[in-house]
Protein backbone atom coordinates (compact mmCIF):
# COMPACT_ATOMS: atom_id res chain seq x y z
CA UNK A 1 0.00 0.00 0.00
CA UNK A 2 1.00 3.35 -0.99
CA UNK A 3 0.00 6.67 0.61
CA UNK A 4 -1.53 7.48 -2.91
CA UNK A 5 -4.08 4.64 -2.12
CA UNK A 6 -4.74 5.08 1.65
CA UNK A 7 -8.61 6.87 1.63
CA UNK A 8 -8.25 10.64 3.02
CA UNK A 9 -9.74 9.64 6.35
CA UNK A 10 -7.56 7.21 7.18
CA UNK A 11 -4.60 10.15 5.78
CA UNK A 12 -6.27 12.45 8.06
CA UNK A 13 -6.17 10.47 11.44
CA UNK A 14 -2.71 9.45 10.86
CA UNK A 15 -1.70 13.57 10.12
CA UNK A 16 -3.65 13.98 13.31
CA UNK A 17 -1.62 11.37 15.48
CA UNK A 18 1.73 12.60 14.16
CA UNK A 19 0.54 16.31 15.26
CA UNK A 20 -0.05 15.22 18.40
CA UNK A 21 3.11 13.02 19.19
CA UNK A 22 4.63 15.70 17.74
CA UNK A 23 3.20 18.32 20.81
CA UNK A 24 1.92 20.72 17.05
CA UNK A 25 -1.65 20.57 17.68
CA UNK A 26 -3.67 18.40 19.99
CA UNK A 27 -7.02 17.06 18.66
CA UNK A 28 -9.10 19.05 20.96
CA UNK A 29 -7.36 21.94 19.49
CA UNK A 30 -8.03 21.38 15.74
CA UNK A 31 -11.72 20.71 16.91
CA UNK A 32 -11.52 24.04 18.43
CA UNK A 33 -10.35 25.52 15.06
CA UNK A 34 -12.85 23.73 13.21
CA UNK A 35 -15.84 25.02 15.59
CA UNK A 36 -14.37 28.71 14.67
CA UNK A 37 -14.24 27.94 10.82
CA UNK A 38 -17.45 26.76 10.97
CA UNK A 39 -19.13 29.76 12.71
CA UNK A 40 -17.75 32.17 10.45
CA UNK A 41 -20.35 33.23 8.18
CA UNK A 42 -22.04 35.95 6.32
CA UNK A 43 -24.59 35.97 8.88
CA UNK A 44 -22.08 36.70 11.97
CA UNK A 45 -21.01 40.19 9.59
CA UNK A 46 -24.99 41.40 9.34
CA UNK A 47 -25.52 41.62 13.17
CA UNK A 48 -22.62 43.35 13.45
CA UNK A 49 -24.02 45.82 10.70
CA UNK A 50 -27.25 45.89 11.87
CA UNK A 51 -26.32 46.33 15.55
CA UNK A 52 -23.88 49.55 14.29
CA UNK A 53 -27.02 50.76 12.52
CA UNK A 54 -29.21 50.53 15.98
CA UNK A 55 -26.32 51.42 18.65
CA UNK A 56 -24.10 54.48 18.06
CA UNK A 57 -21.30 53.40 20.95
CA UNK A 58 -20.88 49.63 19.39
CA UNK A 59 -20.94 51.65 15.92
CA UNK A 60 -18.18 53.68 16.84
CA UNK A 61 -16.21 50.49 18.98
CA UNK A 62 -16.40 48.56 15.55
CA UNK A 63 -14.71 51.01 13.20
CA UNK A 64 -11.99 51.67 15.73
CA UNK A 65 -11.44 47.83 16.35
CA UNK A 66 -13.38 45.25 14.21
CA UNK A 67 -12.16 42.66 16.43
CA UNK A 68 -13.20 43.35 19.66
CA UNK A 69 -16.89 44.52 18.45
CA UNK A 70 -17.08 40.78 16.44
CA UNK A 71 -16.23 39.27 20.32
CA UNK A 72 -18.58 41.78 21.97
CA UNK A 73 -21.27 39.50 19.68
CA UNK A 74 -19.68 36.38 21.01
CA UNK A 75 -17.83 35.73 17.43
CA UNK A 76 -14.86 33.59 18.16
CA UNK A 77 -12.41 35.72 16.86
CA UNK A 78 -8.97 34.04 18.62
CA UNK A 79 -6.23 33.78 16.76
CA UNK A 80 -8.51 36.12 13.22
CA UNK A 81 -6.11 39.20 11.83
CA UNK A 82 -6.95 42.48 12.68
CA UNK A 83 -10.24 43.56 11.57
CA UNK A 84 -10.64 46.83 9.88
CA UNK A 85 -14.06 48.16 8.73
CA UNK A 86 -14.69 50.79 6.54
CA UNK A 87 -17.54 52.64 7.03
CA UNK A 88 -19.56 53.78 3.82
CA UNK A 89 -21.21 57.50 3.73
CA UNK A 90 -23.01 59.29 1.49
CA UNK A 91 -19.76 61.25 0.28
CA UNK A 92 -17.74 57.25 0.37
CA UNK A 93 -18.48 53.98 -0.97
CA UNK A 94 -15.62 51.05 -0.29
CA UNK A 95 -15.50 48.50 -2.35
CA UNK A 96 -13.00 45.24 -1.20
CA UNK A 97 -10.47 43.06 -3.22
CA UNK A 98 -7.23 41.43 -2.50
CA UNK A 99 -5.12 41.18 -5.70
CA UNK A 100 -2.43 39.44 -4.69
CA UNK A 101 -4.68 36.05 -3.20
CA UNK A 102 -7.87 35.70 -1.16
CA UNK A 103 -7.43 37.71 1.96
CA UNK A 104 -11.40 37.68 3.67
CA UNK A 105 -12.54 38.67 6.67
CA UNK A 106 -13.63 34.71 7.21
CA UNK A 107 -14.26 35.21 11.17
CA UNK A 108 -17.05 37.01 10.14
CA UNK A 109 -17.92 36.79 6.68
CA UNK A 110 -17.54 32.70 5.98
CA UNK A 111 -15.74 31.68 2.90
CA UNK A 112 -15.46 34.13 0.14
CA UNK A 113 -18.21 34.03 -2.69
CA UNK A 114 -16.14 31.97 -5.69
CA UNK A 115 -15.78 35.29 -7.78
CA UNK A 116 -13.71 36.96 -4.99
CA UNK A 117 -10.84 34.41 -5.95
CA UNK A 118 -10.89 34.22 -9.58
CA UNK A 119 -8.52 36.27 -11.75
CA UNK A 120 -11.33 38.64 -13.47
CA UNK A 121 -12.29 39.97 -10.23
CA UNK A 122 -9.16 40.84 -8.97
CA UNK A 123 -7.94 42.53 -11.72
CA UNK A 124 -11.34 44.88 -12.70
CA UNK A 125 -11.89 46.11 -9.14
CA UNK A 126 -8.40 48.34 -9.07
CA UNK A 127 -8.80 48.93 -12.84
CA UNK A 128 -12.36 49.27 -13.59
CA UNK A 129 -14.22 49.50 -10.00
CA UNK A 130 -16.87 51.41 -11.62
CA UNK A 131 -17.46 49.03 -14.58
CA UNK A 132 -17.60 46.36 -12.22
CA UNK A 133 -20.25 47.62 -10.10
CA UNK A 134 -22.36 48.52 -12.78
CA UNK A 135 -22.56 44.69 -13.89
CA UNK A 136 -23.14 43.57 -10.05
CA UNK A 137 -25.63 46.31 -10.59
CA UNK A 138 -25.00 48.98 -8.37
CA UNK A 139 -24.78 52.48 -9.08
CA UNK A 140 -23.98 54.88 -7.46
CA UNK A 141 -24.63 58.59 -6.67
CA UNK A 142 -22.47 60.83 -8.89
CA UNK A 143 -21.44 62.83 -5.93
CA UNK A 144 -20.44 59.55 -4.05
CA UNK A 145 -16.62 58.68 -4.67
CA UNK A 146 -15.32 55.30 -4.47
CA UNK A 147 -12.82 53.75 -2.57
CA UNK A 148 -11.06 50.31 -3.59
CA UNK A 149 -9.27 48.74 -0.62
CA UNK A 150 -6.77 46.33 -1.70
CA UNK A 151 -6.22 43.87 1.03
CA UNK A 152 -2.69 42.85 0.60
CA UNK A 153 -1.50 42.17 4.28
CA UNK A 154 -1.92 41.42 7.73
CA UNK A 155 -5.85 43.34 8.12
CA UNK A 156 -9.22 41.91 7.18
CA UNK A 157 -11.38 44.49 6.04
CA UNK A 158 -15.19 44.55 5.64
CA UNK A 159 -17.66 47.41 4.57
CA UNK A 160 -20.19 49.28 7.01
CA UNK A 161 -22.72 49.85 4.39
CA UNK A 162 -25.31 52.89 4.64
CA UNK A 163 -28.49 51.55 6.12
CA UNK A 164 -31.13 51.97 3.61
CA UNK A 165 -34.00 54.31 3.97
CA UNK A 166 -37.22 53.01 4.76
CA UNK A 167 -36.15 50.69 7.48
CA UNK A 168 -36.25 53.13 10.57
CA UNK A 169 -38.66 51.13 12.95
CA UNK A 170 -36.92 47.73 11.83
CA UNK A 171 -35.54 45.61 14.84
CA UNK A 172 -32.14 44.72 14.68
CA UNK A 173 -32.66 41.16 13.56
CA UNK A 174 -35.02 42.37 10.35
CA UNK A 175 -32.42 44.62 9.64
CA UNK A 176 -29.53 41.85 9.81
CA UNK A 177 -31.51 39.87 6.76
CA UNK A 178 -31.02 42.70 4.54
CA UNK A 179 -27.73 42.41 4.80
CA UNK A 180 -25.49 40.03 2.49
CA UNK A 181 -21.92 39.18 1.62
CA UNK A 182 -21.53 40.97 -1.04
CA UNK A 183 -22.76 44.39 0.68
CA UNK A 184 -19.77 43.79 3.49
CA UNK A 185 -17.39 43.72 0.21
CA UNK A 186 -19.15 46.85 -1.26
CA UNK A 187 -19.88 44.89 -4.61
CA UNK A 188 -23.54 45.66 -4.16
CA UNK A 189 -25.62 47.78 -1.22
CA UNK A 190 -28.32 46.92 1.10
CA UNK A 191 -31.58 47.22 -0.40
CA UNK A 192 -35.34 47.19 0.32
CA UNK A 193 -37.39 44.53 -1.67
CA UNK B 1 10.79 55.12 11.16
CA UNK B 2 7.64 56.86 11.27
CA UNK B 3 5.38 58.24 8.44
CA UNK B 4 2.63 60.34 9.82
CA UNK B 5 -0.62 60.48 7.92
CA UNK B 6 -0.24 62.76 4.90
CA UNK B 7 3.00 62.36 4.00
CA UNK B 8 4.02 61.72 0.18
CA UNK B 9 5.42 58.41 -0.11
CA UNK B 10 6.79 56.61 -3.37
CA UNK B 11 6.86 52.70 -3.55
CA UNK B 12 10.31 51.75 -5.00
CA UNK B 13 10.24 50.73 -8.16
CA UNK B 14 12.08 47.15 -6.96
CA UNK B 15 11.20 44.03 -8.74
CA UNK B 16 12.88 41.12 -6.17
CA UNK B 17 10.74 38.29 -8.48
CA UNK B 18 13.49 39.04 -11.44
CA UNK B 19 16.36 37.99 -8.61
CA UNK B 20 15.23 34.84 -7.51
CA UNK B 21 12.39 33.29 -5.28
CA UNK B 22 10.71 35.61 -3.37
CA UNK B 23 7.37 36.28 -1.59
CA UNK B 24 6.10 40.21 -1.53
CA UNK B 25 3.03 41.82 -0.37
CA UNK B 26 3.43 45.16 -2.55
CA UNK B 27 1.32 44.74 -5.83
CA UNK B 28 2.96 45.52 -9.48
CA UNK B 29 1.09 48.15 -9.85
CA UNK B 30 1.95 50.45 -7.60
CA UNK B 31 5.67 49.73 -7.61
CA UNK B 32 7.21 53.42 -8.76
CA UNK B 33 4.09 54.97 -8.12
CA UNK B 34 3.25 57.91 -5.52
CA UNK B 35 0.66 58.27 -2.63
CA UNK B 36 -0.09 59.26 0.51
CA UNK B 37 -0.12 57.70 4.19
CA UNK B 38 -3.72 57.56 5.25
CA UNK B 39 -2.74 55.86 8.65
CA UNK B 40 -0.04 53.70 10.08
CA UNK B 41 -1.86 50.05 11.01
CA UNK B 42 0.49 48.85 13.45
CA UNK B 43 3.56 46.78 13.23
CA UNK B 44 3.61 43.17 12.08
CA UNK B 45 5.94 40.33 11.18
CA UNK B 46 7.86 40.94 7.47
CA UNK B 47 6.28 38.34 5.71
CA UNK B 48 9.13 38.38 3.23
CA UNK B 49 11.05 36.48 6.60
CA UNK B 50 8.01 34.81 7.62
CA UNK B 51 7.06 32.95 4.24
CA UNK B 52 10.73 31.50 4.25
CA UNK B 53 10.95 30.44 8.23
CA UNK B 54 13.18 33.20 9.14
CA UNK B 55 13.11 35.43 12.04
CA UNK B 56 10.95 38.43 10.69
CA UNK B 57 11.09 41.81 11.92
CA UNK B 58 7.84 43.72 13.40
CA UNK B 59 7.97 46.17 10.32
CA UNK B 60 5.77 49.22 10.41
CA UNK B 61 2.23 48.56 8.55
CA UNK B 62 0.61 51.68 6.80
CA UNK B 63 -2.33 52.14 4.86
CA UNK B 64 -1.60 54.26 1.67
CA UNK B 65 -3.76 56.30 -0.74
CA UNK B 66 -3.41 56.13 -4.15
CA UNK B 67 -5.47 58.33 -6.94
CA UNK B 68 -7.18 56.27 -9.01
CA UNK B 69 -7.27 58.29 -12.32
CA UNK B 70 -3.33 58.98 -11.93
CA UNK B 71 -3.00 54.98 -11.69
CA UNK B 72 -4.59 53.94 -14.69
CA UNK B 73 -4.84 56.89 -16.71
CA UNK B 74 -8.47 56.18 -16.45
CA UNK B 75 -11.11 56.25 -13.76
CA UNK B 76 -13.40 59.08 -12.02
CA UNK B 77 -11.39 62.23 -10.34
CA UNK B 78 -11.48 61.67 -6.54
CA UNK B 79 -11.80 58.29 -6.65
CA UNK B 80 -8.73 55.98 -5.25
CA UNK B 81 -7.20 52.86 -4.00
CA UNK B 82 -6.00 52.45 -0.64
CA UNK B 83 -3.42 49.46 0.16
CA UNK B 84 -1.49 47.89 3.38
CA UNK B 85 2.23 48.27 2.40
CA UNK B 86 4.86 47.89 4.25
CA UNK B 87 7.87 50.38 5.44
CA UNK B 88 10.76 49.00 4.00
CA UNK B 89 8.84 49.82 0.35
CA UNK B 90 8.12 53.33 1.02
CA UNK B 91 10.27 56.12 0.02
CA UNK B 92 9.28 59.86 2.15
CA UNK B 93 9.02 62.64 -0.32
Amino acid sequence: MTIATLDHDTLLKALQRVLADKDIARPDEIAERIRITDAGTPAQGARMVAKAWCDPAFRTLMLADGASAAALLDIPMRGAPPLGVLENTADLHHLVVCTLCSCYPRAVLGYPPFWFKSAAYRARAVRDPLGLLTEFGTTLPASTALRVVDSTADYRWMVLPLRPHGTENWSEAELASLVHAGDMIGVTIPTVA
Amino acid sequence: MSLAPGTSVRVKADWPELRGRCHIRTPHYVRGETGTILRHLGDFPNPEDLAFARPAAATPLYHVRFDQPSLWGEGAPGDDIVIELFAHWLEPL
